[in-house]
């Protein structure tokens, strides 16, 4: 079978997969008896294992397989978590993590056995059954349950805790209880579309409470030519199978009623051994078949005695409604059909634009086409924002795998810290999401590294052992914020400014001059770690300055504060659309240009008298603030239209505190802009990121306001 | 054009747009031909060289174009009605324009009828061509797009 057309989704799924066991598992380590986060584990791992093998991938089937069997055991109670093998399973999935890597690069899972990982999965299973010694009464009910699984299926279905409650409830309330194993006739070609079929005809009058295999694989096609479910029904078992059989190429449909010792039993959980003394009853159930008529009586003494663990199940039972994992609706699209669907957009919004010009010149415009063009604005800001909100991620997929990261690293550094995150649904355009871990993941590990100080120091100046990371995401405005912040040593400047100046990266006098701030931002330069040990977490000198060019290539900037002895934040700014931004539009001399709405900060009408001379700068004062000012008329080498005389226009931009006037020759006005690029072949020209085309169809320049400042 | 030519099987022929820059003729390979464009109003793009004249928008794509003649160190282009800007598609630069006179035909030209020239560090437009083909209208410089469109240094 070809599946490299499957290839792509596989290597996605796995990866969701992955993640999610990554995050359950930590849960797991908090909390080891959970049993909604065991079930998951089981559910991720069950599902892993069903794709490795459908993909061929034997080896990651293999290791998957006997991490589900570990599961299986812990699902059943037979054995504990602990933290050994929690240790373990985090080794499996980094195993896994590296077959998938190789599936990428070459789509081969590579011959790493990893037999170490597997042996250890084993000894987890052999040891730990062993002193929990598997009750005597279960061993039997195992055998009946396999012997019977040759002739139907249903009986080795095993049940957990939430469908055992709602079975039995059922049972109590009156409702029959049936197992059904189906068999499709091996010529079927659309297995998973017949057995949908028969999913239809049974649900019609009855509910289905679990299926062999699950139902997702059944979707996937992923069983033989058998599968089994229990369900709840209010019709006659004769009814239920012959609605089965109605569905074409099945074979088969084999069904009994199960009582009240059947639901327990087949869950080999410990409610079963209260039933213990219904044991033969429960044994004999399996041979009870359709013919058998009268079974609501026999069906009741077991359920007297099985009284003793109702209560305990009871609430249980009205909690499984809730408890069901809720299904996404989603549909899974190629990134480039949003990029191709966003440019038709921002085409849209050119056009918007023309026509809004064209009826400007046009002079004659009559209300009825205003009010038309109107609505149509209304209607392309809208659909922008929606399509903006379909290439918009929660940043969570992202930052999900930093607990791990920093248990890892809290075992490699020897250092105890925790990690608190927040704002983790904070969205972000798709581009950006996939590509801002890596900085993240270099700014962690920096305040882990060099951040935070060991448990002995800590003590020593009165801060609690365990240090503290905080990561915390919030939107503000038209920008999203990324903090992470650490309540370490801080940054030591004078060890910066030492530093830089043995690396010659300043000099002495230089260094002298400098603020702290600036210092700070040598840490930014390329090549410059302070680390006195190199580590592999960090201290490779390279770091700082690949996150800040990675941010500043998603067009967003980064800023650091600190104290010393109260630790660092560290401050990503990331713009939420790279697409259409809200710009305004600026005239010098004969030549327009856009500025971004997000970075200026206000627009003030200066007397020439008020500019002021500072070290031969031009500088203005504004409300207590000296802010320097830009001739923009000078650094575009355009002449100015305007007298000298006259007041200036002076657009006052922001990067992070800094503020800069731009002096303009006129506003034009707010505008919705399409950013365009200018390509590769003219890059020279650092003050302009981008163009866009306005509504008379002439390029305008975007200024870049960052590299102005 | 000489129709018989047209005619031949192609493979042996190559066809080349002829465009004036000044008094000489120029030939431009058709297959980097993306589009002619009459002359519009060009954005000037601040603080690149001077051979980059700014970006015009092309069907909503913003487009660099560029002068041949500050390029090649001829005098600066004067627009006049016949004045054109041809859109190349390069593998290597993308898309970009460039400015000639005029735009006079399409030839096409036996390859044994192109004769490759000689290098010559010491003229430097010779650099610029990668041929010269003979065409009943006379000579044509057949211009070496990869090198007219790289960044100088």
């Amino acid at each position: 079978m070809d599946v490299s057309q499957y290839l792509e989704i596989f290597l996605d799924e796995t990866n969701e997969h992955l993640q999610n066991l990554n995050t359950q598992i930590l849960s797991l380590e908090q909390d080891p008896e959970n049993m909604d986060t065991i079930n998951e584990i089981f559910r991720a791992a069950h599902s892993l294992k069903g794709m490795a093998g459908t993909m061929g991938y034997k080896r990651m089937q293999t290791l998957t397989h006997d991490m589900e069997n570990v599961f299986s055991e812990v699902r059943n109670g037979n054995i504990k978590v602990k933290a050994d093998m929690i240790d373990v399973l985090f080794q499996c999935l980094d195993a896994l993590e590296e077959y998938n890597t190789n599936i990428r690069e070459s789509s081969d899972e590579g011959t790493n056995d990893n037999g170490a990982l597997i042996k250890r999965l084993n000894d987890i299973m052999g040891g730990d059954s062993d002193d929990s010694a598997a009750p005597s009464g279960q061993a039997p009910q195992a055998q009946a349950a396999e012997t019977a699984a040759v002739g139907g299926g249903f009986v080795g279905i095993k049940l957990n805790e939430n469908q055992q409650s709602v079975l039995s409830e059922a049972i109590r309330q009156g409702k029959r209880v049936y197992g059904l194993t189906v068999k499709v006739q091996e010529s079927c070609i659309l297995k998973a579309a017949r057995a949908f079929l028969v999913f239809k005809a049974i649900e019609d009058t009855s509910e289905i409470i679990v299926s062999d295999p699950s139902s997702q694989d059944i979707e996937d096609e992923k069983f033989e030519q058998h599968f089994s479910l229990i369900i709840v029904s209010e019709a006659e078992l004769n009814e239920v199978v012959k609605a089965a059989k109605s569905v074409s190429e099945i074979e088969d449909v084999s069904g009994s009623v199960l009582n009240l010792d059947d639901v327990g039993g087949a869950g080999q959980t410990e409610e079963s051994h209260a039933a213990e003394t219904a044991e033969p009853v429960a044994a004999a159930a399996p041979a009870e078949t359709v013919q058998a008529p009268a079974e609501t009586p026999a069906a009741a003494p077991p359920a007297e005695a099985a009284q003793t663990p109702a209560p305990a199940a009871a609430p249980a039972a009205k909690k499984a409604p809730v408890n069901r994992p809720v299904v996404n609706r989603t549909v899974r699209v190629d990134i480039e059909k949003l990029d191709t669907l966003m440019n038709l957009v921002s085409e849209l919004i050119i056009a918007k634009n023309s026509l809004v010009s064209a009826s400007a010149m046009s002079g004659n415009s009559s209300q009825a086409v205003n009010e038309q063009i109107e609505y149509l604005e209304s209607v392309t800001t809208s659909l922008h924002e929606s399509v903006m909100k379909v290439r918009m991620v929660p940043i969570e997929s992202t930052v999900n795998k930093f607990p791990r990261m920093v248990r890892d690293l809290q075992k490699k550094l020897g250092k105890k810290m925790e990690l608190y995150m927040s704002g983790e649904e904070t969205e972000l355009d798709r581009t950006v999401v996939d590509q801002i871990g890596d900085p993240l993941m270099h700014l962690l590990r920096n305040s882990a590294d060099h951040g935070l100080e060991s448990a002995a120091v800590r003590k020593e100046r009165g801060k609690p052992e365990v240090g503290s990371i905080f990561l915390d995401a919030y939107q503000d405005g038209n920008n999203v914020v990324i903090e992470v912040r650490d309540d370490g040593n801080g940054i030591d400047t004078k060890a910066v400014k030492n530093k830089a100046i043995e690396r010659g990266v300043i000099t002495p006098e230089q260094g002298e001059a400098m603020s702290e701030k600036e210092i700070i931002n040598l840490l930014f330069n390329a090549g410059f770690s302070t680390a006195k040990v190199v580590s592999d977490v960090s201290g490779r000198g390279v770091g700082l300055d690949v996150v800040k060019s990675m941010i500043e290539s998603l067009s967003g900037e980064v800023e650091v504060k600190s104290k010393l002895g109260e630790g660092s934040t560290w401050t990503i700014r990331l713009p939420l659309t790279l697409a259409i931004i809200q710009a305004l539009m600026v005239e010098i001399g004969d030549e327009k240009y856009a500025i971004a709405l997000g970075s200026i900060q206000t627009i003030e009408d200066i007397l020439p008298s008020d500019v002021k001379l500072v070290q031969a700068k031009e500088v203005i004062q504004l409300r207590d603030l000296v802010i320097p000012l830009i001739r923009l008329n000078e650094i575009l080498d355009i002449p100015s239209k305007k007298d000298p005389e006259e007041n200036l226009v002076v657009v006052v931009v922001k990067k992070g505190d800094k503020l800069a006037g731009l002096v303009v020759d006129e506003l034009i006005g707010q505008q919705e802009i399409v950013i365009k690029s200018l390509g590769k072949y003219i890059s020279k020209c650092k003050i302009i990121s981008g163009a866009t085309v306005l509504g008379d169809g002439e390029v305008a320049l975007i200024l870049d306001a960052n590299a102005l400042i | 054009m000489n129709e018989i030519e047209e005619l031949r099987p192609v493979g042996e022929t190559t066809q080349f747009i002829v465009i004036k820059l000044g008094d000489e003729q120029y030939g431009i390979d058709i297959k980097y031909i993306d589009n002619i464009v009459r002359m519009q109003h060009i954005t000037r793009v601040p603080k690149v060289d001077e051979y980059l004249k700014g970006v015009i928008n092309l069907r909503g794509e913003v487009i660099p174009v560029m002068s041949i003649r500050i390029k090649m160190g001829l005098e600066k282009d004067v627009e006049t009605k016949s004045s054109r800007i041809i859109i190349l598609k390069l593998e290597q630069q993308g898309t970009i324009g460039v400015i000639v006179d005029e735009v006079r035909e399409v030839v096409t030209l036996e390859n044994e009828r192109i004769e490759k020239v000689a290098y010559d560090s010491k003229d430097e437009n010779a650099n610029f061509l990668c041929g010269v083909g003979k065409s009943d209208g006379g000579l044509i410089s057949l211009l070496d797009l990869n090198a007219v469109v790289l960044e100088s240094v």
